[in-house]
């Protein structure tokens, strides 16, 4: 390998966009969970319903708080009214669930039969008193966890714009930060609160389970930084208030359309930061926090070295191996520039969408992680196609590739270990603590073959089977 | 619009896909938005398939709703062919390309002028059928395309096979239990001197369709798959076919006279009746069981059936005839075919109940507080909630319901298989009566985690030598009475008084 042959500068390619990812519907699997007082309703066909139901498993029986509107045939020619269908399922919906908010997921149906879900809303939200979101997450148009940006665009509409008294506003805050403080006495919050230096409120966007939320804001806290708000929050009647000038920064790389309204509708300043994923990630993103609020960090450094430290038993699997990402879920970039900084290298990095400005930062981090491990630049691969990345697979030989469950199996068969991408959506990932939860999944296929590299059963189909 | 939150049957072009994936070297090309090939996702992790999935997407987005496929679709069938060299790639319809109404069938005959495969159209329409009755249609569809071929080319071969053969139609991917039933069925026609002519759609290749008329008969052991194509084969070829599912002792022998008998109009001199018997009685532990004391204790026992009308029906006459369990309720989630299976259970059954809507199912379920269910897996989980158990004997199925193990429903050993399912379904009987003794089902406070913890509590000489005497399987529950009982009254030391005590109150 000569230099010349590396690529230095980050390329990017687009390819055919035959790939295989979750329908951005899924995101009610997880979104449903966090905001408890929601319900969501999926508009759409048997083919969604059926999705629903096969990729999320045993979560289906627990009662869950989302339903199809199946829509039937008299639905799609119009001999049904919409707006009479939906009110009589809404009514159904408010009388056996109460909910605070009924989330109308659009499919790719309503979006060809061109259904007003927008101009519905509206009316039947006064009629029925129930506030109505709706969002636009179909096939058409996004890859699974963009299923969560449309939702959560949809949802910085109808974030408050003040609070209606301040004092009460201050209060509930403080609850807030109460709760997040739990078992702490009212007296010794209010210490902290003086700890907290005199910034501009920031909002944070991206939904994640409670213990990470925890976990970010108050590796915040330790700065100095509080959090006003985050969006989502745990109920929808807490949805954070949003004002003209407010600070926000995302936790996730799926959030572009999120971050766009926040800008351009609330008027919010965006802090591009690179996402908190990995020790490093999590370092950089909370150091670009705190200097566009003019904070010195404190002990980052030494946190971030000792993490790495507690990590070593599992980068010693990894480290000098190679990963190829097929690219399903957007957490790409940030998931390829921590395994580098492992030790990894990388000749791929498939994604469904790549959105340059609001990945910047992350991006920055990428290209300047590889040049300090002295690793090639990874190509990053648009709408890939996973015909030829499977020929792209077969000719590199990657020691692990992150894919779907449609390939996993038969890579596994083909004696390349494989990683299910959907993990990294649903695991915790985020934050200094979790970054072990990473290494956990990435080394998993190392650890269990290293338990089985014995048994001489790698290859397991007959023929070297054409893909 | 319909408020749902579980369905029974997927959409029409799942099982337009089951038939396609099931074939050797057939693809299938879906008209559908991104995220729909999720049927790759369902047969990767569910059957554990080694290879990859031979369905792909052409991507139905913004462009082509602006626009038109153009030529997108016909691009991709013609790679597809160059990529791999399929017998036959099957465009499938999805519920966004039926209300493009984009005229596929000319995208199909475009492609097929620069295809080496064949192309078809699948012919389902996806706000008419579901799953079942689109895999029925397909494989129709695929088996009249072939036949149709080689008659053009004047390629059937003519005549019957020399000995006895049969077709056996309907074994396709994700379906329930279909390959252990195939195996089984294999195993069987052997025993009967009959040849396998052909097995389709599962592991079949097109090129051997032609061959199909060979075959003396055809066996339909499903009722949800393979009948179309049957009667399609009947009316051209004189082919005629027994659909009697052979699950349960009587049913299975009724299959195999049906089958002696098409035999014999053909002019083969076939016996089955001593084999029958000899199955029956001494090799199928079935009938034996009915008789054993074991089923005994299952008489007029009520359970629930509810699955897919081949499953559900097969069951309540296995329940009700062969083991003299009182069926409350027997239902199917195929309402278009809903006359037949009120025909099949009308005389086994005290209630039918046809509908795809799970509260209902649900709802009947806990009115009728069975001992037991045969359900789905949605039922299984209506019996968690409700503490019944349930045997899963139809889909929607996951993936415990792929064992690795042998496990046919059809055939002597599906008899043996259902047996050991309804048995370990309820409560064993002599477990029954213990814990009515001691204190009913289960309590729902835990003292403690483990099932034998050291307590603080003494029991004294005689009543540990009590305890020992009760037999194994529920001493700890006995023990944990007890001590329940004790500890609520303030008692440290257990005597025989203690205990019996402990009995009564915990009885009343």
């Amino acid at each position: 390998m000569t230099l010349a042959q590396e690529p230095t500068a980050l390329t990017f390619e687009c390819e055919t966009g035959n790939y295989h990812t979750f329908c951005p519907i899924s995101c009610v699997a997880w979104l449903y969970q966090k905001i408890e007082d929601s319900f969501f309703l999926v508009i759409g066909t048997k083919t969604c319903g059926y999705f629903l139901q096969n990729a999320m498993g045993v979560m289906i029986f627990a009662e869950p708080r989302y339903a199809m509107a199946e829509l039937e045939e008299g639905d799609i020619s119009a001999q049904l009214n919409d707006y009479d269908e939906l009110k009589r399922l809404c009514l159904q919906i408010k009388r056996d669930r109460n909910p605070s908010v009924i989330v109308w997921i659009g499919t790719c149906t309503t979006e060809i039969i061109k259904m007003d879900l927008e101009g519905l809303a509206p009316k039947l939200e006064a009629e029925i008193g129930i506030p109505i979101v709706t969002a636009r997450a179909n096939g058409l148009d996004y890859a699974f966890t963009q299923g969560e940006d449309t939702v959560l665009a949809a949802m910085a509409h109808k974030c408050p714009n003040k609070a209606p008294i301040a004092e009460e506003e201050k209060e509930e805050r403080n609850a807030i930060s109460k709760l997040l403080n739990f078992g702490r006495k009212k007296e010794e919050t209010k210490v902290e609160d003086s700890k907290y230096i005199n910034h501009p409120p920031l909002v944070l966007f991206g939904s994640l389970p409670d213990p990470v939320v925890t976990n970010l804001t108050l590796e915040l806290k330790k700065q100095g930084i509080q959090v006003s708000g985050w969006l989502p929050s745990k109920r929808y009647t807490e949805l954070p208030v949003i004002e003209e000038g407010y600070y926000v920064c995302g936790v996730n790389p799926f959030l572009s359309r999120t971050a766009t309204t926040l800008m351009r509708r609330r008027k919010c300043k965006l802090i591009g930061a690179p996402f908190p994923i990995g020790p490093d990630g999590t370092r950089a993103w909370i150091e670009k926090i705190c200097s566009v609020f003019g904070v010195e960090p404190k002990g980052l450094e030494e946190r971030e070295a000792k993490i790495w430290e507690s990590l070593e038993d599992y980068i010693k699997l990894i480290r000098g191996k190679s990963v190829f990402f097929m690219g399903d879920n957007l957490l790409e970039i940030s998931l390829a520039r921590f395994l580098i900084r492992c030790g990894m290298t990388c000749p791929e990095i498939g994604i469904p969408y790549m959105d340059k400005r609001y990945q910047k930062a992350e991006l920055d981090l990428l290209e300047k992680t590889c040049k300090e491990m002295g690793v090639p630049v990874p190509k990053i691969v648009e709408k890939p196609d996973n015909y030829n990345q499977i020929q792209r697979i077969n000719q590199l030989k990657p020691d692990l590739v992150i894919t779907g469950m449609a390939h996993a199996n038969p890579l596994e068969a083909r004696g390349i270990n494989t990683k299910w991408s959907v993990e990294f959506t649903f695991a915790q990932i985020h934050g200094f603590t979790n970054a072990r939860d990473i290494l956990e999944l990435a080394t998993r296929p190392m650890r269990r073959n290293n338990n089985l590299k014995e048994l001489g059963w790698d290859k397991l189909v007959k023929e070297e089977a054409k893909v | 619009m319909k408020l749902a939150y579980w369905m029974y049957a997927g959409p029409a072009h799942i099982g337009t896909l089951r038939i396609a994936s099931s074939f050797k070297n057939v693809h299938a090309i879906m008209h559908a938005p991104l995220g729909d090939d999720y049927f790759n996702v369902m047969r990767s992790m569910l059957e554990r398939e080694r290879n990859f999935t031979p369905v792909t997407a052409s991507i139905v987005d913004r462009n082509v709703l602006a626009r038109g496929s153009q030529e997108k679709v016909v691009d991709n069938i013609t790679r597809k062919d160059q990529e791999e060299n399929p017998d036959l790639i099957i465009l499938t319809p999805t519920c966004t390309s039926s209300i493009l109404q984009e005229d596929l069938q000319n995208f199909v005959d475009r492609a097929q002028i620069d295809s080496k495969g064949d192309v078809m159209l699948a012919d389902v329409n996806h706000y008419r059928v579901n799953e079942l009755q689109a895999a029925d249609r397909t494989l129709h569809q695929v088996v009249e395309f072939y036949l149709n071929k080689a008659r053009k080319k004047d390629e059937l071969p003519e005549g019957k096979t020399e000995k006895p053969s049969v077709n056996i139609i309907g074994i396709s991917t994700l379906g329930f239990h279909n390959q252990h039933d195939c195996t089984e069925l294999k195993r069987l026609m052997s025993d009967l001197g009959i040849e396998v002519n052909e097995v389709i759609p599962e592991g079949a290749s097109v090129h051997n369709l032609k061959n199909l008329p060979r075959a003396w008969f055809n066996l339909v052991p499903y009722r949800e798959l393979g009948l179309m194509a049957a009667r399609y084969l009947e009316q051209e070829f004189d082919m005629p076919y027994v659909d009697i599912t052979p699950m349960g002792v009587v049913e299975t022998a009724r299959c195999i006279r049906k089958i002696q008998q098409i035999l014999y109009d053909q002019g083969a001199n076939v016996d089955y009746e001593e084999y029958i018997n000899n199955q029956t009685l001494y090799v199928s532990q079935a009938a034996w069981f009915s008789r054993s004391i074991d089923c005994q204790n299952l008489t007029g026992k009520k359970a629930v059936v509810f699955g897919d009308n081949t499953h559900a029906a097969a069951m309540t006459k296995i329940l009700a005839r062969e083991m003299g369990i009182h069926v409350v309720l027997a239902g199917t989630y195929c309402k278009y075919d809903a006359d037949w299976f009120k025909e099949q259970v009308g005389e086994y059954c005290d209630e039918i109940l046809i509908s795809d809507d799970n509260g209902e199912i649900g709802d009947a379920i806990a009115r009728l507080e069975p001992a037991a269910i045969f359900g789905t897996q949605m039922e299984r989980h209506v019996g968690k909630r409700l503490n019944i158990p349930c045997g899963v004997i139809a889909a929607p199925i996951h993936i415990q319901n792929f064992p690795i193990g042998y496990h046919p429903f059809l055939g002597y050993e599906g008899t043996n298989q259902v047996a050991d399912l309804v048995y370990n379904s309820f409560t064993l009987g002599m477990e029954d009566h213990l814990l009515e003794i001691f204190g009913g089902h289960d309590t729902k406070e835990v003292i403690t985690k483990g099932i034998s913890a050291d307590s603080d509590l003494n029991w004294n000489k005689e009543a540990q030598a009590e305890l020992n005497k009760v037999p194994g399987f529920v001493r700890g529950k006995v023990k944990r009475n007890t001590e329940k009982f004790a500890r609520e009254r303030g008692i440290d030391e257990i005597t025989l008084e203690v205990m019996y005590a402990a009995k009564e109150a915990v009885g009343a």
